[in-house]
């Protein structure tokens, strides 16, 4: 499903490069962490997935779409089947709950029937039933997060990918959203998830990523936080 | 196909929604496009108008050519034929002497002093070619075709000398510089009020960049996203077209009633009204046209910066 062959992404030509000819493979309907700490290039590995940056070199291969053969006019058409749960939410500031999520829906030409039909269920799975009309401004951020979580999946994305979903959330809010992507992985879609939080790692027991200085220190399944 | 039309009425309605949520900006580049649109409308009529008063000051100036009257009637007609060839040269004229005496009387009939003048010896009016020009400040072509070509002993004189021809000159080069000028100051004010539209629209969406980027983010295309800014500008743009029209408009009612003069200065104020009353719905087209090109470049312009997508590797 994610295939990365010796990536090395440098940001400028003096500095260490961000990533380092990392090589990683991921099954379909796997669920993956990442972790690492602040600068190990975690961040960096998410851009390159949808294609917010270009490799300096190797190959990136996500959902059988090659990316040194994408052009520009089709990286929608990418973004469209990877599910991104961003750090920093991106919600747009102007548009209440309901029409964050719909925008997801509207982006690829769903009718309002498919809309009415879809968002109220995506809501249901975030525990946000009630909130449809509040603006972000008026939610905490778990409930901003979990806004985010549902706009990501409401399309249904075959890959999802969560960065630090949990970062600013207290233990009960944290859970709830694992629990989220669980389920999510459970229906079939393939999870790659960034965190800092070592009992949630060591509590999923799933593959784990670890990485450091921009390369992958291990790549163990059913492990634990080692850093 | 579905999914197209679907797409298509959610950018016209986004761009509508956009237009009445963002009343303030609509107000500021509106009121820059109404300037720009209306200094260009007055731009174009004062063009016409000016157009029209060098026109008639054209008409009224001819070139005489004073035949000697050793020329016979064939010779000053085929010179006639050979002006008439000359490209700065809209009519010919020919009047034999008995023609010019009788326009002569014409011309001259409540000046008695000078028809009796007349009346007492035998006719001393040249046969005269009356040669009407194009253009004012080309009749020195004239002059030299005569001087060149035309055997001299043809003809005696040409009206275009001395007095006459610095006062002629005087007026074709003004009139020059007027055409000039009104051309000139079109293009001006279109390109300043172009850049200065251009420049609030690319504010506004600068303030919304964070929402482009995450269109972009979410996998929006291209004119998805870009899509609803310019339907918003080219809402501005009719707008503002037909504002500009009807500003106009109030300006010659105003115009006409508060002005007892029919003109100020060189602008022929009557002029320009009938020449805005009689080309009124092409002008207001041109506007409305004018408006939807400058509004939609403009925004097509200033919402590419954030729709790229990263190349460098």
């Amino acid at each position: 499903m994610i295939l990365l062959d010796r990536v090395t992404k440098t940001y400028s030509k003096v500095a260490t490069p961000a990533l380092d000819r990392v090589s990683i493979h991921v099954e379909p309907k796997e669920f993956v962490i990442v972790v690492g700490q602040s600068g190990a290039g975690k961040t960096t590995l998410l851009r390159l997935l949808t294609r917010e940056e270009k490799p300096s070199s190797g190959k990136i291969i996500v959902g059988g779409i090659d990316y040194d053969k994408l052009r520009d006019k089709d990286i929608p058409l990418l973004r469209r089947k990877i599910g991104v749960v961003f750090q920093d939410f991106k919600l747009l500031p102007n548009r209440t709950v309901f029409e964050n999520i719909a925008f997801a829906l509207e982006i690829v030409g769903a009718t309002n029937h498919e809309i009415r039909a879809t968002v109220p269920k995506v809501l249901d799975i975030v525990n946000l039933k009630g909130k449809e009309k509040r603006m972000p401004m008026e939610l905490s951020g778990g409930e901003r997060q979990r806004v985010a979580i549902a706009r990501a999946i409401v399309r249904q994305p075959k890959i999802l990918i969560a960065d630090e979903p949990t970062g600013n959330l207290d233990p009960k809010h944290a859970w709830d959203i694992i629990r989220v992507l669980e389920k999510i992985n459970h229906y079939g879609t393939t999870v790659l998830l960034t965190t800092h939080n070592q009992e949630i790692v060591n509590k999923l027991k799933r593959r784990v990523i670890t990485m450091q200085h921009g390369q992958v220190a291990s790549d163990r399944d059913k492990a634990e936080y080692n850093l | 196909m579905k999914r197209k039309f679907i797409t298509f009425s959610r950018i016209i309605q986004a761009g509508m929604v956009n237009f009445a949520r963002n009343a303030w900006l609509a107000a500021a580049a509106m009121a820059v496009m109404i300037i720009t649109l209306t200094i260009v409308l007055f731009s174009i009529i004062t063009n016409a108008t000016f157009a029209n008063t060098i026109a008639q000051i054209t008409d009224k100036i001819d070139v005489s050519v004073y035949l000697k009257d050793t020329t016979s009637e064939a010779d000053g007609e085929r010179l006639a034929d050979d002006l008439r060839e000359l490209p700065n040269v809209k009519g010919v004229t020919y009047l034999s002497k008995e023609e010019a005496l009788d326009r002569y009387r014409e011309q001259n009939a409540n000046n008695p002093a000078l028809l009796s003048a007349i009346n007492e010896t035998d006719n001393p009016i040249p046969a005269t070619i009356q040669v009407k020009p194009r253009e004012l400040n080309k009749l020195q072509d004239i002059k030299d075709f005569l001087n060149r070509t035309a055997p001299k002993k043809l003809w005696e004189d040409v009206s275009y000398r001395d007095d006459r021809k610095s006062a002629i000159d005087k007026i074709a080069h003004a009139t020059n510089i007027l055409q000039r000028a009104g051309i000139v100051a079109v293009l001006v004010f279109t390109l300043i009020s172009m850049l200065i539209i251009f420049n609030t629209i690319q504010m506004a969406i600068f303030n919304r960049r964070d929402e482009l980027t995450i269109m972009r983010l979410l996998g929006a295309s291209t004119w998805y996203i870009r899509g609803p800014f310019v339907v918003e500008t080219i809402i501005y743009g009719v707008l503002s077209a037909f504002i500009s029209v009807l500003l106009i408009h109030s300006l010659f009612v105003a115009s006409s009633s508060a002005l007892q003069a029919s003109s100020l200065g060189l602008l022929d104020i009557g002029y320009a009204a009938s020449y805005f009353r009689g080309h009124f719905w092409q002008l207001l087209g041109m506007q409305v046209v004018l408006g939807i090109l400058i509004g939609a470049a403009s925004s097509i312009i200033a919402t590419k910066r954030y729709l790229k997508f990263k190349t460098a590797k």
